[in-house]
């Protein structure tokens, strides 16, 4: 098990060195070089600007400066803001919290819509439940996460004036539900596609499941259909969605972009979005590795959590 | 694959009959009347039962129709603007309202549906060549050179896509052409994989070996051998793609960071309009609406596409 466990990690080393070292590559290749933002600056004298060169070490060697950006990312440095002059990290470590506050509700609601609709949908497949679960499912899944976010917005904030349209908290304040409030829409923006997705995925497994022999003992033995679901069914069911939960980390990240552009939801992907606005390379840079070391982090979670619960699976 | 599979007992059924005594003729069923019909007829029959999937293509294929022809079909020129009736409700002469510069909204959903539809398909080519070049080469040679394709690809899939574009086009700004382009080549990694996967079992397959004893060149066998087993998967991969790049060239574009916002595409539609969502939402929902639509259709026939080619395929425990 810790022998897995540490292989899997290592493995994701070089994975993560590649990503360190293509994001500098990017960092380089924009155009007018990474200081831009600066020499735009009409006002700034050649001084001024051979300074800031010298304090970002945008002057020395290019290897040299990416053994510096590498070994400063290993420290969790990960540069300095272009456009608010403070640390990238203490920048994206501000937001980061409410964006992870969005996902979680947003991956909360789409574990228990997905379950709940994919193991009723599987109790009678192609039956009515089933029939509309997929129609709608195919909606969901064909729909602009950021169009579906517009539609919510005017219909529940506009239209209907029931939850607030945009922030994450009430300019006069406001508790835990204000909170909420603010969170309902963004979350179930940020939950449509895995909603869709999943609830599929969760049909298709429990129908899977409810063909095997264990079920039919279960049955047998003459347990309540709902016992048979909550204790038998529904922790077989749950394997191949914790592997898919972990995949589908891009889709989230994805959807914290758009979700939070849609919303004003200050978190990293509103971050990143007004650094793309302005050029602020080293946030764009910062937001890029962090995202890829969420995915990669997804991945292994979703590999350790499977061999876990299926006891079937080796750790050769 | 399916397809091997179905040519063999084509044959068998075939065979069968032949060395059977005359007086059983009566008896063994005539197999031999009963047409063969190849792999791809036997898909097709499948494809053209699926209820969703005709519905799927229809529908396609008069978006299609729609944006070929828009220059014939569209009331309005694609640029037509009149001020003096900028955000008009729906009337006989703007069907769908007209928008913040008083251009017909109609009209610019047919020339929108243009550039979302060609830079859909052009992105979806160019991904599924990427995917296939990488996936053939990886999977036949192995060895080293499977293990650098494999991990470029590892690499490829663990940046998120979305920030990696618009840090792209934010750079170099963007035209028709780069977002095309680009979304081709950020989205070809997981067909690599499928390939690959298929090559890795094929190529230890005895036709592969007898065509390697007889001397055909590699590429020959890759392309003659190997690829027309995999087609199938290749066919389905690409129409999945195409309404993957549709909704990532009107997310990009939403975002103002893809295709040029005088070009109309549903994507750009939906962000200049932006302002004006309070009072006119139509300008909100047609748009968006169009392309859930659009990728709906072509999600049902990929999905057809998919079932027809292997009905025992991802979609498990779902029968035939």
């Amino acid at each position: 098990m810790i022998r897995f466990v540490v292989r899997r990690v290592l493995e994701a080393i070089p994975l993560l060195l590649g990503i360190a070292v293509l994001s500098f590559i990017f960092m380089q290749l924009a155009p007018g070089g990474p200081d831009t933002l600066f020499a735009k600056n009409g006002r700034m004298t050649p001084e001024q600007l051979a300074n800031i060169r010298r304090s970002m070490g945008l002057d020395r060697p290019m290897h040299e400066q990416l053994i510096a950006w590498l070994l400063n990312i290993l420290r969790g440095d990960l540069g300095l803001s272009y456009s608010q002059f403070r640390p990238v990290s203490t920048v994206i470590w501000e937001v980061f919290p409410n964006t992870v506050l969005l996902m979680a509700a947003g991956l909360l609601i789409s574990l228990v819509c997905a379950l709940v609709f994919g193991i009723l949908a599987a109790r009678r497949p192609y039956g009515f439940f089933d029939n509309i679960t997929s129609f709608v499912s195919y909606f969901g899944l064909a729909m602009p996460v950021f169009w579906f976010g517009l539609m919510l917005q005017l219909l529940f904030a506009v239209r209907l004036g029931w939850l607030p349209s945009a922030g994450m908290h009430s300019p006069e304040g406001g508790g835990f539900l204000d909170l909420l409030r603010h969170l309902a829409l963004p979350a179930f923006t940020i939950a449509i596609g895995s909603i869709a997705g999943w609830s599929r995925y969760v049909r298709s497994s429990t129908v899977e499941q409810l063909e095997q022999d264990y079920v039919r003992s279960a049955r047998s033995k003459g347990l309540s259909e709902r016992r048979v679901m909550m204790g038998h069914v529904l922790r077989n069911s749950l394997i191949p969605l914790v592997t898919v939960v972990g995949i589908d980390v891009p889709l989230y990240l994805t959807g914290a972009v758009l979700t939070e552009t849609v919303f004003s939801w200050p978190g990293m992907g509103r971050l990143f979005f007004d650094a793309l606005t302005v050029r602020d390379y080293p946030i764009l840079m910062g937001t890029l590795v962090l995202g890829a070391l969420l995915i990669i982090l997804g991945n292994l979670v979703a590999d350790l959590i499977y061999g876990l619960l299926d006891p079937r699976i080796g750790y050769a | 694959m399916s397809a091997d599979v179905s040519v063999r007992t084509a044959a068998t059924e075939v065979r069968d009959p032949s060395p059977a005594p005359s007086s059983l003729a009566g008896l063994v069923p005539d197999l031999t009347s009963r047409p063969v019909r190849s792999p791809w007829q036997i898909a097709f029959g499948r494809f053209r039962r699926s209820k969703l999937a005709m519905l799927g293509l229809v529908i396609f294929v008069l978006f299609v129709f729609l944006a070929v022809f828009a220059a014939q079909i569209a009331p309005y020129a694609e640029n037509e603007i009149d001020l003096f009736n900028i955000t008009a409700q729906p009337s006989p002469e703007h069907v769908l309202g007209t928008d913040e510069l008083g251009r017909d909204e109609l009209s610019r959903l047919f020339y929108g549906g243009r550039i979302s539809l060609s830079v859909g398909i052009g992105a979806a080519l160019i991904s599924t060549l990427l995917g296939i070049v990488v996936g053939a080469i990886a999977g036949f040679y192995g060895g080293l050179v499977d293990t650098v394709l494999m991990r470029f690809v590892d690499l490829m899939l663990a940046f998120p896509a979305i920030f990696l574009l618009l840090i792209l086009f934010a750079m170099y700004g963007s035209s028709v052409t780069s977002v095309v382009l680009f979304l081709g080549v950020f989205s070809w990694m997981w067909l690599a994989r499928v390939v690959r996967g298929e090559f890795m079992s094929l190529k230890q397959r005895d036709f592969v070996e007898a065509a390697r004893s007889i001397g055909v060149p590699d590429v020959a066998i890759i392309r003659r051998h190997l690829l027309p087993n995999v087609l199938a998967a290749i066919i389905v991969a690409t129409t999945l793609n195409i309404a993957y790049s549709m909704l990532s060239e009107a997310t990009l574009s939403f975002l103002g960071f893809g295709v040029p916002p005088e070009t109309p595409t549903w994507g750009n539609m939906l962000n200049t309009a932006r302002p004006y969502y309070v009072t006119v939402p139509l300008l909100a929902i047609a748009p968006g609406l169009t392309l859930t639509i659009a990728v709906l259709a072509i999600n049902f026939v990929g999905d057809g596409l998919r079932d027809a080619f292997d009905p025992r395929g991802r979609g498990r425990g779902e029968g035939k």
